[in-house]
């Protein structure tokens, strides 16, 4: 194997990670043979594959993800979402109410432009555009929350194995939690206090994503905040 | 008619600020300073002062300027009006305008615009304060700010000049051997997979003074990189600790 760094090791872009015998992976390129670094990031070495944990990452939406997004054009028979992708998304009426498009329907009393959305993405267009639907269970206009956004590549440090950080914040607090993956939640909390808490959580979760034992640390925080607050 | 002597830049090897020839100004370069921007920076040379901020890759809007096939870069070069003595117009000028396309075309090779069609990627840099060699100093500072802005890159870009200053071959002019000196020769170069993405000469210089300048350019770019590197590194290192996600 050629490995040329030891796995872990922070990267920057340009550096280069192998010169031949492995694949690359995420966030790496190829070049003349060698593979470099795209992004600033932690190396990893996995069968045969270079690829780099992003420590920043531009959202690029894939299909299957749920995001968050917000309603910024009405046409005939679709909506434009901004998802903080490189593109807007695309919803097509019949993908938001089940049925299909009649000249009689107002789109706006659907969905309104400003109205945020929790939809799917179910395909990508030829173009890259990525189409959103909002017809599963737990999806569609939001109507009460509020919205945090904080970097989508720390989204899965936020969700945790097998979602056990998201499922402790919300036996802790007791808030309802959904999650983009372009990097916007929305919460939905009892009062004003405990919201404010699970915003301040969720930026320590942001800050010190890729830190050893963060549940814990966190399930700490909130207990030690909520003592602060009865006092 | 009375002729006033100019006043020598160099004296016994030594340049007007204290320097050696091949010495650089003192560089602090600081990422993601903006918390509202996608990616920022913000780098101190000398008495330069230049703060970046990134955005996107996002839609572009008017959209007919937009690319089907590939990502538009779009930059902007500004200097503030307290940025020089005396004050400056803060309008546009024609010199803000040929410096942001100079800094798109540096900075463009480094970038996999192809991956995202019909976006753009906006580059605001704000002179703060100038004092020479800001071509160079806004390239490293917005290519650091990218980086911090998540967006792919082949490389870094590095940019640093050299010059002739009283017959001598110096590195990294300053205000005053820029405008006073007898050449001026802006560089910027991706040092790992060593291209360079920008090479303007400003003067008159000798084929082998020629070498010896952009040779010496060289060296300060790989210098400089070693401060980019360090910004970054120490934004992310603290994130950076060992743990396996999920």
């Amino acid at each position: 194997m050629s490995q040329l760094l030891e796995n872990r090791v922070l990267v920057v872009p340009g550096d280069m990670l192998a010169d031949g015998g492995l694949r690359p992976g995420e966030n790496t390129y190829r070049l003349h043979g060698k593979i470099h670094a795209a992004r600033v990031g932690l190396v990893e070495y996995n069968r045969g594959t270079v690829s780099v944990i992003a420590l920043k990452a531009n959202y690029e939406p894939k299909v299957g993800e749920t995001v968050i997004g917000t309603i910024t054009e009405i046409d005939l028979g679709s909506w434009r979402v901004d998802i903080d992708a490189p593109s807007q998304a695309v919803l097509n009426l019949p993908e938001a109410i089940g049925e299909p498009f009649r000249p009689e329907m107002v789109l706006p009393n659907i969905f309104g432009i400003g109205d945020s959305i929790v939809a799917r993405i179910v395909s990508m267009n030829r173009d890259g555009t990525p189409v959103l639907s909002t017809l599963e269970p737990g999806l569609g206009k939001v109507e009460v929350g509020r919205v945090v956004r904080i970097t989508s590549s720390k989204i899965p440090r936020l969700i945790g194995k097998r979602g056990s950080m998201v499922n402790m914040i919300l036996k802790e607090t007791g808030c309802q939690i959904v999650i983009g993956q372009n990097g916007i939640v929305l919460l939905n909390c009892k009062d004003r206090e405990v919201e404010q808490l699970v915003v301040q959580v969720l930026h320590k979760i942001e800050s010190e994503a890729h830190t050893t034992g963060l549940t814990n640390r966190v399930y700490e925080y909130i207990k030690e905040m909520k003592e602060k607050s009865k006092k | 008619m009375n002729v006033v002597e100019k006043q020598k830049l160099i004296a016994e090897g030594i340049r007007s600020d204290g320097r050696k020839f091949d010495e650089l100004r003192p560089i602090k370069i600081e990422s993601g300073v903006l918390p509202n921007a996608n990616g920022s920076s913000y780098l101190e040379q000398g008495r330069n002062k230049v703060l970046v901020g990134v955005f996107g890759p996002r839609e572009l809007h008017p959209k007919h300027l937009a690319n089907p096939h590939r990502a538009v870069l779009r930059c902007r070069y500004h200097m503030a009006p307290f940025s020089t003595d005396p004050r400056r117009s803060p309008a546009p000028s024609r010199r803000d305008t040929e410096l942001s396309m100079v800094m798109r075309s540096a900075l463009e090779s480094a970038l996999f615009l192809e991956r995202y069609p019909h976006a753009s990627i906006d580059v605001f840099v704000e002179i703060l304060e100038a004092d020479g060699s800001t071509r160079c100093a806004s390239t490293v500072a917005a290519s650091v700010a990218l980086v911090d802005a998540g967006i792919p890159m082949t490389d870094l870009v590095v940019a640093c000049s050299a010059g002739k200053v009283d017959g001598e071959i110096v590195l990294d002019l300053n205000d005053v051997e820029d405008k006073e000196g007898q050449a001026d020769l802006p560089l910027a170069y991706m040092p790992k997979l060593g291209k360079v993405t920008l090479l303007q000469m400003d003067g008159v210089l000798t084929m082998e003074e020629f070498d010896k300048a952009f040779g010496l350019a060289l060296q300060g770019c790989n210098k400089i990189y070693e401060f980019q590197k360090e910004a970054l590194k120490t934004k992310y290192a603290k994130s950076g600790v060992k743990e396996t996600v999920q």
